[in-house]
């Protein structure tokens, strides 16, 4: 009876009494050694991003030294950006102005329409035949994948005319000429610049908010419906609250994208250095600004450039810090969902 | 599995080799600059090859600031600068002693959006000084009303329009604006990038965007090199010379800015703005291609000598097809000394 329990393969359980004289097998390991190597690799890969941040800001704090050093904090307040080689003096001041306004102005414009066009796609678009829907929302993705200096050239030719043919004489007929924020002939300005961006964003934003639509459950709605809510009511009470983490976190994304944007921006903003109050006046922004000037640059107008892309980098990290923060906070909020 | 992928290996790498032997032949030149004589260069190159195959040259705009950037950091093979370049520059050259090479001549021309004007506006120097100040904000100013009796212009305001990079033709622009205007020369200077004051001013990137923006922003005003002008069909206005008289850039008007040079030095290096002369057109300028004296590759030096002095003594003769001025035979001989001093590696 022995011989027969002995011969029977019972795995790999050593606690079971082993009445046969088998030599007993040695203690496994807890993991074999592929594992391991698997595991060390994968440390080593999710390490690299954070070495690569790290790196950036130590080598770009290197090279802004010189201008650190001229300047100081009062980099961020000076106006003043005259390259001469007599005279010459640096200034973020007028680049930050641009990059917010223009990025602000982009985003005020981008997200009531992306989130409108997430629900519209979920809530209300047919989905007869099936898939329609899918198609449409894959159309949408593929205009994120569009390079910007297609975006970039598009609005130059066609966009910057019809701002100044058409906008801007309708504007001032209601505003009058010398309202301070819509003083201002040009098509090239701040205005058309906060128009590309937004263009350029709408897809993210709308992608990622028709992510955070479709993931509120059903039951949600229905609860909504069942006490006699109408569709738009139903949205505005059950969808848009459980979702909102989710589409703040689209338009903070957004945010994040449409002021690190470089190539459209510089060919419809007009490149001006100085601050004006009007929206439809030229600007400059902090990566348009890199882009024109950076080939030229030596010195102390090279170790300023890369200054401003310091604080690029930092208002980005600011705006992102602070977007997941807000996001936790209202996550923590009863309803959220997503 | 691993004696297939290893045989492949072998087999691409013998091709490239195959291809690589087959290019010795091939010398390839690398330059990078001003967008002043873009179009000219185009055609020096096409012609220089059509002589001589297997010189392969690239000339790429990005205007004079990163040309001289380039050449001093040693990226490229030659640079294409309107501006001379400063002691400044010189002393931070990586490679030695650079040598500056005239090309060929071209004129800074105002142009301008009008509608309804069809005759050149005239523009004096302080005039054209004031508007880039930001002085003069409105094309129907008793300043430009006054030199140009019988042109009726209109109420519109004006948009300056400058160069967003770093340029030669800014540099050549604001040398001449410099010499009219003291106020120009002790609020701003010049260079290849100034500080632009004028309320509303816009910025292109290149010759090319400053043209394409003028043409595109009604009552704007800018400045460009005489052939984007020509070749975009943008009016242009006239300049007021030394003389007093209203010209038009023209190969003429630009040959006659350096008909009578006095003074040149050695290097080269010279202003010809607000020439005298009777007809010399007044923002008249000649481009350099900047090199190394001293050459390290022997091949790229060699050809590159060559190229150059075919530029200078045959290439001339292409000049006039552009609208470009041919450069005066009494600076022949010293480019001619010049190219002979730079000394070729063996």
């Amino acid at each position: 009876m022995t011989e027969a329990i002995a011969g029977m393969n019972l795995g790999t359980n050593d606690s079971a009494p082993n009445l046969a004289a088998r030599p007993r097998p040695r203690p496994r390991r807890r993991t074999n050694r592929g594992d391991r190597i698997f595991t060390w690799l994968l440390r080593t890969a999710s390490l690299i991003p954070i070495l690569l941040m790290a790196l950036f800001l130590v080598v770009l704090a290197i090279g802004a030294m010189p201008s650190i050093k001229a300047y100081g904090l009062g980099f961020l307040a000076s106006t003043e950006w005259d390259p001469t080689e007599d005279h010459e003096a640096y200034g973020a001041l007028p680049f930050i102005y641009g990059t917010l306004i223009s990025s602000l102005f982009g985003l005020a414009i981008a997200a009531p329409v992306g989130i409108g066009v997430a629900t519209f796609l979920n809530e209300v678009f047919p989905d007869r035949p099936r898939g329609l829907r899918g198609t449409v929302a894959f159309l949408i993705e593929i205009l994120a994948t569009i390079p910007s200096i297609v975006y970039g050239v598009w609005a130059f030719f066609m966009m910057v005319p019809w701002v100044e043919h058409t906008i801007i004489p309708a504007t001032h007929a209601i505003f009058g000429k010398n309202f301070f924020l819509f003083a201002g002939q040009r098509g090239l300005s701040l205005f058309s610049g906060g128009l590309v961006l937004a263009v350029m964003i709408l897809p993210m934003i709308v992608s990622i908010s028709l992510d955070a639509i479709r993931s509120v459950p059903a039951s949600y709605r229905e609860a909504a419906l069942g006490l006699g809510a109408t569709r738009f009511e139903m949205i505005r009470m059950a969808v848009w609250p459980a979702a909102r983490s989710g589409l703040m976190g689209a338009c903070i994304l957004a945010l994040g994208r449409a002021m690190g944007e470089t190539m459209a921006i510089t060919m419809v903003i007009g490149n001006s250095n100085q601050i004006q109050w009007s929206l439809f006046a030229p600007s400059n922004t902090i990566a348009s600004t890199i882009a024109s000037q950076f080939g030229e640059a030596s010195g102390l107008m090279a170790a300023s450039l890369i200054e401003l892309a310091l604080v690029l980098f930092v208002m980005t990290l600011l705006v992102n810090t602070t977007a997941r923060l807000i996001i936790r906070h209202l996550s923590a909020q009863k309803g959220a969902i997503v | 599995m691993v004696k297939r992928f290893v045989q492949v290996v072998c087999a691409s790498l013998a091709l490239v080799g195959c291809a690589g032997g087959w290019a010795n032949a091939e010398v390839t030149l690398n330059g990078a600059g001003a967008s002043f004589p873009k179009p000219m260069y185009d055609k020096f190159i096409a012609e220089y090859n059509r002589i001589k195959p297997e010189v392969k040259i690239n000339y790429s705009s990005v205007g004079s600031g990163a040309g001289i950037k380039q050449i001093s950091e040693g990226t490229i093979d030659f640079g294409g600068s309107d501006a001379a370049m400063s002691d400044k520059q010189l002393a931070e050259a990586k490679g030695g002693k650079i040598m500056h090479i005239p090309t060929v001549m071209g004129a800074v021309v105002p142009v301008y959006n009008l509608e309804g004007v069809s005759q050149p506006v005239k523009f004096t120097g302080p005039v054209l000084a004031d508007i880039f100040l930001g002085k003069v904000t409105r094309w129907n100013d008793p300043k430009l009303a006054e030199i140009n009796q019988g042109l009726k212009l209109p109420d519109t305001s004006i948009t300056v329009v400058h160069r967003s990079d770093g340029s030669g033709t800014t540099a050549v622009f604001t040398d001449y604006l410099c010499k009219i205007s003291p106020e120009w020369k002790s609020s701003i200077g010049s260079g290849t990038s100034v500080k632009w004051i004028a309320a509303g001013a816009i910025g292109g990137k290149g010759n090319e965007q400053v043209a394409a923006t003028v043409q595109k922003t009604p009552g704007a005003i800018g400045y460009v090199e005489l052939i984007y002008a020509l070749e975009n069909k943008i009016p242009f206005g006239q300049m007021q010379n030394k003389s007093g008289k209203f010209l038009s850039g023209s190969i003429e008007t630009v040959s006659a800015a350096a008909a009578d040079l006095k003074d040149v030095p050695a290097d080269m290096r010279l202003s010809i703005t607000n020439a005298d002369g009777e007809n010399a057109y007044p923002i008249s300028a000649w481009t350099y291609i900047l090199l190394y004296q001293d050459q390290k590759d022997a091949e790229k030096g060699k050809a590159l000598v060559d190229f150059l002095t075919w530029v200078t003594h045959d290439g001339q003769a292409l000049a006039s097809q552009l609208h470009y001025a041919p450069l005066p035979k009494s600076l022949q001989q010293k480019i001619e000394g010049t190219l002979a001093s730079v000394i070729v590696a063996k």
